[in-house]
């Protein structure tokens, strides 16, 4: 087991799936001689020539179609999204091709297809490269997205995405590409798309989070540990769509107090769901306002750091929340 | 193309090699198209059915693409105006009577879509969706793995001239030309996008006069004209089978009914105008040539006329007949089982 970072685990994901299966390729802007703008794909272009690794027109909308033709013939596409904020241009091929295909002709066809995308905000990028857009797909029935926020999950859920029949997409924290390691084996395993992960014990509160966000939460929960001595149960959501529904309601029954950190703006953000859920099936479970910690209802996060740091959640105001809701 | 009225019931058949057994085929395949959106209209009119997008007009540069294609072996991504094209392929006018009846079992979605969005694994035919212009990059991905694989398959794409404004034409075909891919895009140029006429659409006199951007071959034919539509696309085939990449084929056609059932063309075009199209209808003039030929007698064309009448006879009699789809079919997963083939 080596210490690697989120990026090298993605990485050696698409190096084992591409060595394991002739069908699977990849391709996007900048992919090939380049190997990524954040080196995602460094070496792959070398290993398996530019046949399998395919360096793409500037042109989202046909690197998602092209991608779900190769599919339905029987190919493994990969295909990425350089940042997130720009996957909109394949809007339609994405919810209205590839996440009905499987529903519209019974079954007939299917789409095995993972698409990628770096997201998120904490890195200068400003409104078009930080945007966290899960919402917009997780509304539409047929997709399934994974956001991991660590690189053992990185790992085996891109290995376990690019073995499902369907389209999945995945969202990968950028900020965390460098930041965020962890141990990984070398070899073959996978973490099945699904299941979420209590990431900490505890019995206070709940607090639910994924990606970049589940990593600052796991701060301010120790924090908070230390410093006043509330006990915080952590949810890492790492699968939004098929949400695991047991494990939300099991952690939220056991403390009856939930806090949801997203980085996307706030209203109808994934994290509503998640309150929807627990005040329908967990009511009586309830000992407390269901909390949202989100960004602001802004379209993007702004370039400048001061108007930056104000839009992200970030360990302090997360700590901040906890106690508030704490003392509640 | 035959914009002149003289030469309005010629058919081209230079360099044509198609046997007497297949001319008469493609004939009947022609006819058995028109008369089932024929029966259709009849039934929205009767108000036994809801909708219908008619391929009527259509019939000569479907049938002539259809059996230009290695069927069976090649990929067709087509799109709502192909009836013929796709019974051509192998659908059945029961799997269409399903659909425009909206009953269970139909083939295509289980009654999920509309009527006309063709699709089958079986018969290599991708799904289609609504949104126009979709299929055009798909298919260029279908041809990538084609290349990839060496599999020696063909991808024939199929639009009208109004989803050549969209977005996804121009990606998919620059995919088309960047990657030399073996692929076929067949635009069935009609005239109308609904009501909007060619020149509100373009600035261009022919869609394919856009080829050369793409750095792909372009070819027009008069699609009223079955063989001169057979030859084109054939030759289309033939250079994407052979490694030299994509054509655009632009087939000039006319659509002389409404867009659909809930369409009225008198809004947007003149009488004259759709009387003078009929004068080219593709079936009036290959049945012209076929009789000029001496492979057609009247005989011969009632017998054909008489198999098609039973065969839709029997395709409306049954789809009326079947159920309609329990309502829990709504259900439907939309995920496929991780073990599926």
């Amino acid at each position: 087991m080596a210490e690697i970072t989120l990026i090298e685990a993605l990485r050696q994901a698409m190096d084992e799936e591409m060595e394991r299966d002739d069908r699977v390729f990849i391709t996007g802007e900048d992919v090939g001689q380049r190997g990524g703008v954040f080196r995602a794909t460094q070496g792959l272009f070398e290993k398996y020539g530019a046949e399998r690794v395919i360096d793409s027109p500037l042109a989202e909308l046909s690197i998602v179609a092209v991608g779900i033709g190769a599919a339905l013939v029987g190919m493994r596409p990969i295909c990425e999204i350089q940042f997130a904020d720009y996957i909109f241009p394949a809007f339609n091929q994405i919810v209205n091709e590839a996440a009905m295909v499987y529903y519209r002709t019974g079954g007939d066809w299917h789409v095995p297809m993972v698409i990628r995308a770096p997201y998120g905000g904490g890195i200068g990028g400003g409104l078009y490269h930080s945007q966290s857009v899960e919402t917009f797909f997780a509304h539409q029935p047929g997709l399934k997205i994974v956001i991991p926020s660590n690189p053992y999950d990185a790992k085996g859920m891109l290995k376990s995405a690019v073995r499902d029949p369907n389209p999945v997409m995945i969202f990968e924290p950028k900020k965390g590409y460098r930041l965020i390691k962890g141990d990984v084996p070398p070899d073959d395993y996978t973490v099945p798309i699904g299941p979420a992960a209590v990431t900490r014990e505890g019995t206070d509160l709940t607090i639910y989070a994924y990606g970049m966000m589940h990593y600052y939460v796991l701060q301010a929960a120790e924090a908070v540990a230390r410093q006043d001595g509330i006990s915080c149960e952590v949810v890492d959501v790492r699968t939004l769509v098929p949400l695991d529904r047991e494990t939300v309601l099991a952690s939220f029954k056991k403390t009856g107090k939930a806090l949801i950190v997203y980085e996307a703006s706030r209203f109808l953000g994934y994290g509503a769901e998640i309150a929807a859920l627990l005040s329908d099936e967990a009511f009586e479970y309830m000992d407390g306002p269901i909390r949202r910690l989100t960004g602001p209802d802004r379209p993007g996060v702004p370039f400048a750091h001061t108007m930056q740091d104000f839009y992200m959640p970030n360990p302090d105001t997360i700590a901040d929340a906890i106690r508030e809701l704490a003392a509640y | 193309m035959a914009t002149d009225l003289q030469t309005a019931h010629q058919i081209d058949d230079t360099g044509i090699e198609l046997d007497e057994r297949t001319l008469l085929e493609m004939y009947w395949q022609m006819v058995r198209a028109r008369r089932l959106d024929e029966r259709v209209w009849v039934l929205h009119r009767q108000g036994k059915i809801a909708f219908h997008i008619s391929g009527i007009g259509h019939e000569g540069i479907q049938v002539g693409a259809a059996y230009a294609m290695r069927r069976g072996h090649d990929y067709a991504s087509l799109y709502y105006r192909d009836l013929a094209f796709s019974l051509s392929m192998g659908s059945t006018p029961l799997d269409f009577m399903l659909a425009v009846f909206g009953k269970a079992g139909e083939p295509t979605s289980g009654s999920r879509q509309m009527p006309s969005h063709w699709s089958s694994r079986e018969l290599g035919m991708l799904t289609s969706s609504s949104p126009v212009g979709t299929q055009v990059p798909q298919a260029a991905g279908a041809a990538l793995a084609c290349k990839m694989r060496g599999d020696d398959r063909v991808v024939l794409v199929t639009l009208g001239e109004g989803s050549t404004s969209e977005g996804d034409f121009y990606e998919g075909l620059n995919w088309a030309g960047v990657h030399r891919l073996p692929m076929v895009c067949l635009v069935q140029n009609n005239i109308y996008a609904i009501s909007v006429p060619m020149h509100l659409q373009m600035a261009v006199p022919n869609v394919a006069d856009r080829a050369p951007m793409f750095g792909i071959a372009g070819a027009i034919v008069d699609g009223n004209d079955v063989l001169a539509s057979y030859r084109v696309m054939q030759e289309a085939i033939a250079r994407a089978r052979g490694g030299e990449g994509a054509t655009l084929v632009e087939a000039k056609t006319y659509r002389p009914v409404p867009h659909s059932s809930d369409d009225d063309d008198r809004t947007y075009r003149t009488r004259d105008e759709v009387e003078e199209w009929k004068l080219r209808d593709p079936i009036l003039r290959f049945q012209g040539y076929l009789r000029e030929r001496g492979l057609l007698d009247e005989e011969t064309a009632q017998e054909i006329e008489q198999r098609v009448r039973e065969e839709v006879d029997h395709a409306h009699a049954t789809a009326e007949a079947a159920p309609y789809p329990p309502p829990e079919d709504t259900m439907f997963s939309v995920f496929a089982p991780d073990d599926i083939a």
